[in-house]
């Protein structure tokens, strides 16, 4: 008894201590992706309803859907959705449209600090114009693309020896590009737990952002830049660069020797797929598959092992952001009760339970905490990787952007049609269109 | 409608609305019957029309809504008439029209000609073959990339039971060469039956007397088949190459499903590019503009086939 007036006393407290916008309890509809971070969102979200007394309703769309239907939603201004974990590449337009309520008022107000989040997250979830103090979003979720490979199949003796052999070194996690293509090389066509295995698994998908977020990872630690850093949206040289183009083939080569057959359409759940199903030796995927794959019955535990993007031919380091920040809705009728929500999600001890529950916090007073690194295996990777973050262009004519380079690498990567130089060289054409119609020149 | 029911119903009308009901002349009374129709069809058939055409004149983009719109002329017309990816789709989307309306005929028109024919099990052959076109589209392309899968799926083992041909080699919607003859076997698979029911429909309606006439003047099957069979059949058959022939030209889901217009732009159908250009780069004026000219496009073709229609049925 005496507990449970506790818990309440503390819940009418939190409630107190939310500022009270809420007079009475709203419905409050909150938008994702359909994946399991939005399962343990769900969960998370139960405590915000037990202290605020506001109903916590949810509309999750899978992937390959998401933008279209969310981006939809707010170039019509519709109501569905009060508070919207959108991606990090839609800030640019939301914020300049009006899309999303600024909240630097907001934080300030309730002492919501952004140095207190992984630098990368606030610049890639929260700021329009980049590297400005002007906020959108709270970083919600964290996320990079890095790799998983079968740890077991990498420690077996006859698998070690044929690799000696082979290459002259020890099978082990690559420290560069190359290296990583020796491996998936190596168990292309091999038998491995009785059946014939292939060597990678790599984002190859057509429709919506899937071999950009692929491609770019090689890209970036070959050498690609987006545009001249003293002359911006000048791509001339930078994006179709002759460390661009080698990057390109690369990820076409890899394309070509090592995945699984069929694998011209697949993205995160195709990786995930192929993964735990035994067939591939190394997977690229987003951080966020990591805990599913963790506690899968097949690859998970000591099975797997996690490492970040190896380094380019020039020792060169990046990795693909992923993940999102949370932002109220300007069309939203409850913006206050959005608020609270916020509120509530940046406090830390909700952001460590978020992090056990399989949510990718980016708060530094969870990931810096001494005990982070060895909470689980794929910690210390999300780490390395965190660190070594780029993102695609943020600007309000992303999809358009986007489209042009799913249509320019697939048509290369996949198709096979013309060269890396071709596809680049038309990507940065298209990309100029795109940014003159925008009046960039 | 007996006499006292009647009198009662005329009793129960107001006196002021009879009167003014009588004093309605046909024409009007007609024009009230079809003016909901016409008030619907000018709501979500022509003003959205107007609309697209006029935005088709414009730079307007959805996703921009802050920004003045722009008259731009036809300048959005030109750019999609001079673009290389535009023809790009158009060729796609004319091996694929071309491919299934050719297949589709002669299968579905071979499979109405033996089902025709009397013989046991007839009607539950009729079910089983109509069976995919009561699938859903998306249904139907999801459930075909596994068919077609490399690995696991029965279509390459099938083909390897054929020719030998090891099934992890090829991927029918990964390839180049490959992909385009991909879709056009599934939409052929399901919509084969479509054509079957109308050529059906047309073997059923020719009379039998004109083939016992026929064997009376001692014509060969063969020669009822060319002078009796086909030309009765013909208007029947170029009705269900009308359908397909829409349909096919605005074939989107089933291909999203199937290759998302891939490999790289290889099964990229003109509603696919629509669709891109609209709902992911939100081009909308640009879109209106493709939009527009698909419209004159499949109605000018429509309207030239219709017209060749006709004048077969008046033979």
């Amino acid at each position: 008894m005496k507990a449970r007036l506790l818990k309440t006393s503390a819940a009418l407290a939190v409630a107190a201590a939310m500022g009270g916008t809420t007079a009475h309890a709203e419905d409050l509809t909150l938008c994702w992706a359909a994946w399991d971070p939005a399962n343990a969102l769900i969960e998370l979200s139960k405590d915000y309803e037990a202290q605020s007394g506001n109903k916590m309703h949810f509309e999750f769309v899978p992937w390959t859907n998401f933008a279209d239907r969310f981006l939809n939603e707010l170039n019509s201004g519709g109501k569905l959705c009060d508070l919207l974990i959108g991606d990090s590449q839609w800030i640019g337009g939301a914020a300049e449209n009006n899309q999303y309520i600024k909240l630097n008022d907001f934080f300030d107000k309730n002492g919501i600090s952004m140095d207190s989040f992984i630098p990368a997250t606030v610049v890639g979830y929260a700021e329009w114009p980049k590297n400005t103090p002007n906020y959108w979003s709270l970083p919600a979720f964290g996320d990079v693309v890095g790799w998983t490979y079968r740890k077991d199949w990498f420690a077996e003796p006859k698998n070690q020896a044929d690799f000696k052999a082979k290459y002259g070194r020890d099978l082990g996690v690559p420290a560069t590009f190359a290296e990583l293509k020796d491996i998936a090389e190596f168990f292309q066509g091999r038998e491995e737990d009785g059946k014939k295995v292939y060597g990678a698994s790599i984002y190859t998908e057509r429709g919506s952002e899937g071999i950009t977020m692929g491609a770019m990872d090689v890209l970036y630690s070959f050498g690609f830049k987006y545009d001249n850093p003293d002359k911006p949206y000048d791509m001339e040289g930078f994006v179709n660069s002759a460390k661009s183009v080698a990057g390109l083939e690369f990820y076409k080569a890899l394309y070509d020797c090592c995945v699984p057959p069929g694998s011209s359409n697949s993205y995160m759940g195709e990786g995930v797929d192929a993964y735990e199903s035994g067939q591939v030796a190394l997977q690229m995927n987003f951080a966020f598959t990591w805990p599913g794959i963790n506690t899968n019955a097949n690859v998970g535990g000591d099975k797997t092992g996690y490492f970040a993007n190896p380094a380019g031919p020039d020792g060169d380091k990046f990795a693909q952001l992923g993940g999102q920040g949370i932002s109220v809705v300007a069309a939203s009728d409850k913006q206050d009760a959005a608020l609270t929500y916020i509120k509530w999600f940046a406090q830390p001890e909700v952001q460590a339970k978020w992090w056990k529950l399989g949510g990718y916090s980016a708060l530094k007073a969870v990931v810096e905490d001494p005990g982070f690194a060895t909470s689980q295996p794929y910690a210390q990777t999300f780490l390395d990787s965190m660190a070594i973050v780029k993102d695609f262009w943020a600007e309000p004519s992303y999809a358009t952007l986007l489209q042009s380079s799913q249509k320019w690498f697939h048509d290369y990567v996949v198709a096979g049609n013309g060269t890396a130089k071709e596809a680049l060289d038309g990507l940065v054409a298209d990309w100029h269109a795109t940014f003159e119609e925008e009046g960039k020149y | 409608m007996s006499e006292p029911m009647a009198r009662r119903i005329a009793s129960a009308t107001p006196s002021g609305l009879a009167h003014r009901i009588r004093g309605l002349s046909d024409r009007t009374i007609a024009w009230l019957f079809v003016a909901p129709t016409i008030f619907l069809l000018l709501a979500v058939n022509i003003f959205p029309l107007i609309w697209t055409i006029r935005l088709s004149l414009t730079d307007f983009r959805t996703n921009r809504p802050n920004n003045p719109v722009k008259f731009v002329g036809i300048e959005n017309y030109k750019k999609i008439l001079t673009d290389v990816d535009t023809w790009t789709s158009l060729q796609s989307t004319a091996h694929f029209l071309i491919w299934t309306i050719v297949l589709q005929v002669l299968i579905g028109f071979t499979l109405a000609y033996l089902i025709n024919k009397k013989f046991r099990g007839n009607d539950l052959w009729t079910t089983l073959i109509v069976l995919p076109m009561m699938l859903s589209p998306a249904v139907v392309g999801n459930f075909w990339t596994f068919l077609y899968q490399p690995q696991i799926g029965l279509f390459n083992y099938f083909i390897e039971f054929f020719s030998g041909t090891d099934p992890a080699s090829f991927s029918m919607i990964g390839e180049v060469n490959l992909a385009p003859w991909a879709i056009v076997i599934v939409d052929t698979w399901m919509w084969t039956p479509f054509v079957m029911l109308i050529c059906l429909a047309g073997l059923r309606s020719i009379p039998s007397s004109i083939y016992e006439a026929a064997e009376c003047d001692r014509a060969s099957k063969w020669r009822q088949f060319w002078t009796i069979t086909i030309p009765m059949v013909l208007p029947f058959l170029m009705l269900a190459v009308l359908f397909r022939g829409i349909e096919n030209f605005k074939m989107f889901d089933l291909v999203v499903q199937l290759t998302g217009g891939g490999p790289g732009s290889t099964t990229q159908l003109v509603s696919i590019d629509l669709k891109r250009e609209a709902f992911e780069k939100w081009r909308t004026g640009y879109a209106s503009a493709y939009a527009v000219i698909l419209f004159v496009t499949v109605f000018g073709l429509a309207s030239i086939y219709v017209k060749a229609l006709n004048k077969v049925k008046d033979r």
